[in-house]
């Protein structure tokens, strides 16, 4: 950057690559480091909210599903603190909601609506209906069905894994919850499996892919709500 | 120029040495670019037409959610990134008048990246993904990434060393910007903790993963689109125009200044989301700054065909070059506008995002990339472009595709973020069904898929024309060879 003023002298640079290079990697790192140092040391860039806790081993998995589907190419999930989004969709995103995102899933186009208050706004069912053909609840969409999601199989043999490995990184998993992690799975897939039989839904979905999907959508928007955030839009 | 081989070996003198490009793999690299480049455009075609069309999505494995960054990966590391290589390739041996170091390492750089490319065309579409824009492929493939970068750097910067030429040309400026930061950005964003050989969590959560991912995925757009096809202008467009450079003194400013500012315009892909204030200003204050020296390298580049526009009239490589330098500008423009809050407020989730990032790979990338290979054909096989008038018919059927393209998005974009945002006298949303903001833009999703089918179409042509030629090109390629005063030891 110095020598931006003198052709001579850069030059003089221009000879030597590896004073080049070098001067080159300082001038790149200066601004990620500028950005990026301080919000990992200043804590209050990233507010805790206390009902904030880490996914279930089920939703979990139902969201590296949604990560495998490529869900985020097409759905975001950070409401933007407009009046219209809030409307549209509630509270606008926190950072504090975010600290056991790994990967985060805002995304980057609206293609379908944003997700992350979509929990609770529709019956388990509704989902199970959506994703194995999106036009029998919402007649124009133009979703693709997801119809396999509710035939293949729930893998859940690494859910284990994914726990240990997330605890790792520092996501407050208890040893026993790695442990368990398997069972209680299980659990939450039956107990919604449930509640779709007693809807009138299909039977037999509690082994299947789209219970775990289905447990991450309803989770989405949880935690704030419990901790009192609403969208705070006055007319 | 090839013809002085023969010469040049029996006029040899103990007090001259002689020194052979490697040419060959230039070719590899371009033919590797016009076929990934049909690849991934074909792929492009395919989720353009999911979009409007969902019944063609074929799941699980075809649908838009798994092909879309199938599309992103093959247009960026497979079509544009074996197009800098043949451009680094080519250039770097001239501008050094040496050889490749290692012709080893080179052919390993070539395989190890078509194998790289390979391994993503088939686990994406599995559903084996990180979800980080551009950066989806899993840990094993970032390792194989890593490693194929640093044995390209190892070969670029020994022939940087083995150099016969005191000074370095801006071409190779860029170049060396180009290899440093997309290690470091690969490498930084990367980071992760694996699951198992298909999963892994990265080491980042939440607002830093955001953090870091942009400050990786702009600067992809800044080191991997921008900065090595700066480079090939530097190089390509004199060498096409048969004139210097307009501005030596530009060229140092705007390098310094693009290099440095660059990397701290990341946030402004975060404008309003959970990342705190102060990091999404910065980002949008540096975004504006990035302007001029953005506008230094176009300028650089039209400037650059002073006193030969008339040259234009009837040679394509040059008007693939000018289309090429006046998109980057456009993009370069809208940029810093789409990072202002006021006009992302607007912009961010809908298609505009579409239509710029489009208005810069279709124009900028894909037109160097064509003027490029145009420019080399003939150099490379010996003989003449088996058809000037297919490839100037390329041109206006590409030309006038990635306007429909850019149009419609523009469009879609303004037109669905207008009625995201409209409110009815009463105050209320005047369209709560987000299905009707989508309903409205799928005439222009139509438009958006016959203009990039225009642009395939164009493609199409060129690799018809390269077949061509390369059928009429001599068996016998000899790299060719030159002749230097030996260095004596001092």
């Amino acid at each position: 950057m110095t020598k931006t003023s003198t052709p001579g002298r850069h030059r003089k640079l221009e000879g030597w690559p590896l004073v080049f290079s070098i001067l080159v990697t300082i001038s790149i790192l200066v601004g990620g480091a500028a950005e990026f140092i301080p919000m990992v040391l200043i804590e209050e860039n990233v507010p805790r909210i206390a009902t904030v806790t880490p996914f279930t081993p089920l939703e979990l998995t139902g969201r590296d599903l949604y990560i495998r589907e490529g869900c985020v190419g097409c759905h975001s999930q950070m409401v933007r603190p407009f009046r219209h989004e809030l409307e549209r969709y509630g509270p606008y995103g926190r950072a504090g909601e975010t600290i056991y995102e790994r990967p985060f899933l805002w995304g980057s186009k609206r293609t379908g609506p944003d997700l992350s208050r979509v929990g609770g706004k529709y019956p388990d069912l509704w989902h199970v209906r959506h994703f194995e053909d999106p036009r029998s609840t919402s007649p124009r969409s133009l979703m693709p069905p997801y119809d396999w999601l509710l035939r293949s199989e729930l893998d859940l043999t690494n859910v284990s894994t994914k726990l240990s490995t997330l605890k790792t990184l520092g996501t407050p998993y208890t040893d026993d919850e790695v442990a368990s992690a398997e069972r209680t799975a299980r659990q939450q897939a039956a107990e919604i499996a449930a509640s779709i039989e007693q809807g009138g839904g299909p039977t037999g979905l509690a082994d299947k892919e789209v219970i775990a999907l289905i447990s991450f959508l309803q989770r989405l928007g949880k935690d704030i709500r419990a901790a009192g955030i609403t969208a705070e839009v006055s007319r | 120029m090839p013809t002085t081989s023969v010469r040049a070996e029996a006029s040899i003198k103990p007090d001259m040495e002689v020194y052979r490009y490697d040419e060959q793999i230039v070719r590899m690299f371009v033919l590797a670019t016009a076929i990934w480049g049909l690849v991934g455009m074909l792929v492009g075609a395919l989720i353009a037409l999911q979009m409007p069309f969902w019944q063609a999505n074929l799941g699980p494995y075809l649908t838009f959610g798994r092909l879309r960054p199938l599309h992103t990966n093959a247009v960026i590391f497979a079509f544009a990134g074996n197009a800098i290589f043949a451009a680094i390739y080519y250039s770097t041996q001239r501008l050094c008048k040496a050889r490749m170091a290692f012709d080893s390492l080179s052919r390993v750089h070539f395989w190890g990246w078509q194998s790289i490319i390979v391994a993503a065309a088939i686990t994406l579409p599995m559903g084996i993904t990180t979800s980080k824009e551009y950066a989806e492929l899993e840990w094993p493939i970032d390792i194989a990434i890593a490693v194929v970068w640093v044995i390209f750097a190892v070969n670029f910067f020994t022939t940087l060393r083995n150099r016969r030429e005191k000074h370095m040309y801006v071409a190779l400026w860029f170049y060396i910007a180009t290899i440093i930061t997309v290690a470091v950005l690969h490498i930084g964003n990367s980071l992760a903790l694996p699951v198992s050989m298909t999963q892994s969590y990265p080491i980042y959560a939440g607002v830093q993963d955001a953090l870091v991912q942009w400050w990786y995925g702009h600067n992809a757009v800044a080191f991997f689109l921008t900065t090595p096809f700066l480079g090939l202008m530097y190089y390509f467009l004199p060498k096409a125009a048969e004139r210097p450079v307009f501005s030596y003194r530009l060229s140092i400013v705007h390098f310094w200044s693009l290099v440095f500012l660059y990397i701290w315009a990341g946030p402004h892909h975060l404008n309003y989301t959970a990342v705190p204030e102060w990091a999404v200003t910065v980002g949008m204050v540096f975004s504006v700054m990035l302007w001029m020296p953005s506008w230094g390298g176009m300028i650089n580049g039209l400037f650059t065909l002073r006193g030969a526009w008339h040259k234009l009239r009837d040679d394509v490589v040059l008007k693939m070059f000018v289309i090429g330098i006046t998109f980057y500008g456009m993009s370069t423009f809208e940029g810093p506008l789409l990072s202002l809050k006021s006009v992302n407020a607007l912009s961010h989730y809908t298609d505009w995002t579409i239509g710029h990032v489009h208005a810069g790979a279709l124009g900028w990338n894909g037109f160097m990339t064509f003027g490029m290979i145009y420019w080399l054909m003939p150099r490379l096989w010996r003989t003449p472009l088996w058809s000037d008038r297919l490839a100037n018919t390329h041109f206006w059927v590409g030309t006038v595709g990635m306007l429909l393209y850019v149009m419609a998005m523009y469009s879609a974009g303004v037109t669905q973020g207008l009625m995201w945002r409209a409110f009815d006298e009463a105050g209320r949303l005047l369209y709560p069904d987000f299905m009707e903001t989508m309903i409205q833009i799928v005439p222009m999703y139509w438009v958006r898929l016959v203009g990039g089918l225009m642009y395939l179409a164009g493609m199409v042509l060129m690799l018809y024309n390269m077949y061509r030629t390369i059928k009429s090109a001599p068996k016998d390629l000899p790299d060719p060879a030159f002749t230097s005063p030996r260095e004596v030891a001092a």
